[in-house]
Formats: C-alpha cells, structure tokens, sequence
C-alpha cells in the first residue's frame, strides 16, 4: 500500500560536517546520506566539504575522493567506473543515476546523495536489492527451448537480432525500478521496470521457444499491470532505455493473443 | 548479544522526500486526481439537480453559490479536470497502441495536453458565459 512519509525509524536527521582542508578554494559541498546498522540511530545526512581542485570530474571521483581522505567509514558499492556495472546506481540531486557517469558540474548547488528510493537500507548508499534479484530469478532470464539443439549456434536473422537493441544493454541497476511510484507502493507484487524490460528481453527473442509461457506469467493484476505508464523509467535511465516502452509491448502482446 | 546477531531493523530509503517532481510522474498523478476530481463533480452536479427539483429558493442559493468566486473556482477547476482527464486518456491510448514513447515525445504530449486542457477550459468558460 501507498504510505507517503517515511517510517519513525527511516526519518532522517542532520549529521556531521567535514570542513574542506585549509587553504581549498574551489569548494562544493556532498550531502550525503548515512545509517549505521551498529549504533540503532536513525538515518542522518552529513555533510562534506570537497576541494574540487584535486578531485576528478565524477560524483563517484567525490565519493572516493571522501572515502579516502575524509571519513573511511561512508559506505558505496563501486566497480568498474565507467557505467557498465551498475553498481553505483544511487540518488543524485534527485534523480536515479549512476554515480561514475554523473558530473558533478550538471548540478547545481550542493549535491544532495541519497541511496535508490524506497528500498531497505543495508548501510549508508548501499539498498538491499534482494527483492528485485528474487524478482528477476521469477522471470527466468535464459533462453528456452523445446526443439531439438541445433548442431551449431541457433542462428537469427539480422533483423531478429535487431529486435534485441534497447533490450539487452541493461546492466540492472534498479535506477529505473526505485524512481517508479508504482514499484515503490506495490514492490512486493509489482515486478518493477528493469524485470520487465529483462522479461521482454526474452520474449522479443526469435531464438526463445517459451512466449506463451512467459506471457502466462505475467498475466497478473499486480506482476505486469501496476504499470500505469508514468514514465519515470525510461526518464532516469543513465543508459537512455526504454523500459516504459518495453512493457507496453508485453502489454500489446498480451492483447494480441487474446483476439 | 553480538553486534552481528542483533536483529537488524532497515529503515527505508528516502523515495517522495527526496525525488525531484518529474513531469512524467507529475503528469501521471495529476491524471489520477482530476480522475478523482470528476467523480467528487458528479456529486456537485446530483446536488445541483437536487436544488432545481426543490423550491426556488434552495435553487437561488445553489445559483448564488455558483456566481461566488468560490463557487467558479470549484466549477472552472472541474471544467479544466474534465479537458485534463478527456485529453490525457487520449493519450494514455496512444500509448496503449506503442506510440510515443521517446521521453522527447512524452514530454511533447504531456505540454500539449496541458495547453489543449487550459485553452479549452477557458474557450468553454467564455462560451458558457456568452449563452447564459
């Protein structure tokens, strides 16, 4: 169900601030979010003073420079820096991105990080993202068949091929799934965006014998349905998708096979 | 006990505190309420009924209420839900058939409903007011 404020133990409070070093003149201010699960506080927001002068053009070059050189303890997941990952999928400035292909020159002020939306906090910028993976798992994200294996490859006309673009490129990062009002009200039943473009991935290939089957599965008031075409997906994507799109193809196959 | 087998209550993560408004979802939600919106009008209407079909003074004192500037923010508020909710369903139907779905096109069709909206709600106004 929709509950719009935030629970008593997830209202966020004002933390600390790490002054910049002296002597830094090109200063730009992190406001970041923090929680701890050790000391049983509730959620708070510090605040860093970055010298820009030595610090990389990325919000993830912030992150570590902070990491590094102001306080050890802030907690990130980070990997290959170059948007490929997706790991470092967070709130930045209010909107879902990832952290490595942000410029911290795009926004305006301070910069205001937060982890994804409406998910549970395992600690600082890191949500817990069990129930998307379990999700994912849902949708069985492999190919199927029923024929006989080819001796070769199952080959695919470049056409075919086509029908895969836009699809495939999704590195699961949530970005899209966490800006969704829906997926936040109803993520327990609602597979979210990022499945369903996963789903479609599958039913949009020419090699995947299982489209009905597939179909079957999200036929469902909640799984496929609490898309309501809002569009905050294909909006925040930082890998210019188009989930929105994704899901009203499922939706247009699923009245196709009933006329 | 341990730090590490004390039960761990997760808070959730910050979502409309912190989410800057978006057209899409704003757009989205605004279709909702006028939904909302229209059905609460049909009530405002069955009253309006109600008061014809009684004597000439409860009728008079529904009218005085309707010529208050009160009473012309509640109709021309409804008249703009009505234009909003007709012309965002549209749409919500171009999408139902995989039209516009580039965030470039989005926001294009989300603009022009609420110029459409706007435009025919005063258009409507101004006629109404000339056929009284």
């Amino acid at each position: 169900m929709a509950e719009f404020t935030l629970p008593a133990n997830s209202k966020v409070g004002v933390g600390q601030t790490y002054a910049a070093p002296a002597g830094a003149k090109n200063i730009r201010k992190f406001k970041v979010y923090r929680w701890t699960p050790e000391d049983g506080k509730n959620p708070s927001v510090d605040t860093y003073e970055v010298d820009m002068d030595t610090c990389g053009p990325m919000v993830l070059d912030a992150l570590i420079k902070i990491k590094n050189e102001m306080d050890s303890s802030l907690t990130f997941r980070r990997s290959c820096r170059e948007g490929v990952c997706g790991s470092c999928a967070m709130n930045i400035d209010g909107t879902n991105t990832l952290a490595c292909t942000k410029f911290i020159d795009e926004v305006k002020g301070d910069i205001k990080i937060y982890p994804l939306p409406h998910m549970p906090v395992v600690r600082d910028l890191v949500p817990d993202l069990n129930v998307p993976y379990a999700q994912l798992t849902s949708i069985e994200p492999w190919l199927k068949s029923t024929t006989q294996p080819p001796t070769r490859e199952r080959l695919q006309s470049p056409e075919e091929r086509a029908k895969l673009d836009g699809l495939w490129e999704c590195i699961l990062c949530f970005c899209c799934s966490t800006s969704c009002p829906s997926y936040w009200w109803n993520g327990d039943r609602y597979l979210g965006p990022a499945i369903l473009l996963q789903a479609y991935r599958w039913i949009a290939d020419s090699r995947d014998e299982a489209k009905g089957e597939r179909l079957d599965n999200l036929e469902d008031p909640f799984r496929l349905y609490r898309c309501h075409t809002i569009m905050n997906c294909t909006k925040t994507c930082p890998k210019s998708l188009n989930p929105a799109k994704a899901i009203a193809e499922i939706k247009k196959l699923m009245v196709e096979r009933t006329i | 006990m341990s730090v590490a087998n004390r039960p761990v209550h997760r808070p959730l993560s910050p979502h409309l505190q912190v989410y800057r408004p978006q057209l899409t979802s704003t757009l989205s939600i605004l279709h909702r309420a006028t939904g909302i919106a229209l059905s609460l009008g049909v009530l405002y209407l069955t009253v309006w009924v109600v008061c014809a079909a009684g004597s000439y003074e409860t009728y008079a004192r529904f009218q005085a209420f309707n010529s208050s500037i009160v009473g012309r923010l509640v109709l021309g508020g409804w008249l703009f839900c009505m234009f909003y909710h007709l012309f965002n369903g549209i749409r919500h139907l171009f999408w139902d058939m995989g039209y516009g779905f580039e965030i470039k096109d989005a926001y294009r069709s989300g603009w022009i409903v609420v110029a459409v909206s706007l435009v025919a709600t005063a258009i409507s106004w101004i006629v109404g007011l000339r056929l009284i």
